[in-house]
């Protein structure tokens, strides 16, 4: 018997022959373990993320292997690094550019807050731009850090109901940010 | 070692320009002086053309801004003479308000770039630059950063509030 551990099933009703659980159940478990990462990696907390995917932490594991470089087929934008304001408004088109659902996971100080930037040239924080779904504190955070901060964010796409785009609080914390 | 001395390359530029130059000295070995800015271009080519002197290299055009000062807004020049492995650094301070100055792109077309930044962070008025915009700045900034009437910080900056640290 081989040793590896296969995700459980959601709640649901079991018998002879059948399994009946909610379809929004079956669909998060389904899109938490295979996010396709977008990283938009602009400074240190980039080669903290590159420490990440390789194979001694092995972001693999938790199915985001496949890093997409085309936000339009991307899931989870994971923005590390400092975001000056020249670049704010490339963040915000590739944010634009990515399809529903899509989340976002700010890595580092300056990301998180403008860390050590507090200057006039530096966004102070992407959330001034784009809504933040987890923030990942350190300067630089470690690979460990990374790694829990995308379990958070997979608890969240496991917990999120089937279509959250339609849902008025999501809309308004879109329409906040000049998004429709 | 340069192949001419500071005392050489002051000589040969007194004997044009006596009346145009003040403030000479020597930090760090590098010879700096002041220069007004209506012989400025014609300086700089001076320096440029002379077959003894060949300051082929235009390193640097920055600027500086000293806000106790007559004339607060100061622009830098640093030249290089490659052939003969000697630098010089010029500066001239312009009054608040009447910040123009000839554009040196005439001599070298890489002070473009540099006038542009020194344009977009202190706000020096090239004249006769073909493209005066800023080239690091967001495009919609309405100030000129450097200088030092403007906050260095960002006001949007919530993490270092004062209630935070029971201030």
């Amino acid at each position: 018997m081989s040793d590896i551990q296969i995700v459980d099933a959601p709640p649901g009703v079991e018998g002879a022959g059948f399994f009946a659980t909610s379809v929004d159940k079956v669909m998060g478990l389904a899109r938490s373990y295979s996010l396709w990462p977008l990283p938009f990696a602009t400074s240190c907390c980039g080669i903290e993320f590159m420490a990440t995917m390789s194979p001694h932490y092995d972001l693999a594991r938790f199915g985001a292997e496949r890093l997409s470089f085309s936000p339009r087929q991307a899931d989870l934008l994971m923005v590390m690094g400092t975001i000056s304001k020249k670049m704010g408004p490339v963040l915000r088109q590739v944010y634009l550019q990515m399809a529903e659902p899509r989340w976002v996971l700010s890595m580092g100080a300056c990301a998180c807050s403008g860390g050590i930037f507090d200057t006039y040239s530096v966004l102070q924080g992407i959330d001034e731009i784009i809504p933040v779904d987890v923030y990942i504190p350190g300067c630089p955070p470690r690979p460990e850090a990374v790694i829990d901060g995308f379990m958070q964010i997979q608890k969240l796409v496991q917990t999120e109901s089937l279509r959250r785009r339609d849902t008025p609080e999501y809309q308004k914390l879109l329409a906040s940010y000049g998004i429709q | 070692m340069g192949k001419i001395t500071n005392e050489e390359l002051l000589n040969s530029i007194k004997a044009k320009f006596e009346a145009d130059i003040t403030e000479i000295s020597e930090p760090f070995g590098l010879l700096t002086f002041e220069a007004g800015r209506e012989k400025i271009i014609e300086l700089l080519t001076f320096l440029k053309t002379d077959p003894a002197l060949q300051f082929i290299y235009l390193t640097d055009i920055t600027g500086i801004h000293y806000p106790e000062r007559e004339k607060p807004i100061g622009v830098i020049y640093h030249l290089h003479s490659l052939v003969n492995n000697v630098r010089v650094c010029i500066k001239v301070f312009l009054a608040d308000g009447d910040v123009h100055i000839p554009t040196a792109t005439v001599l070298w077309n890489g002070a473009n770039w540099m006038e542009r930044e020194t344009y977009d962070f202190f706000g020096v008025l090239f004249d006769g630059h073909p493209d005066l915009r800023r080239i690091l700045n967001v495009d919609d900034m309405t100030v000129f950063p450097m200088r030092k009437e403007y906050p260095l910080e960002d006001p949007n900056r919530v993490d270092k509030r004062d209630y935070f640290f029971g201030r």
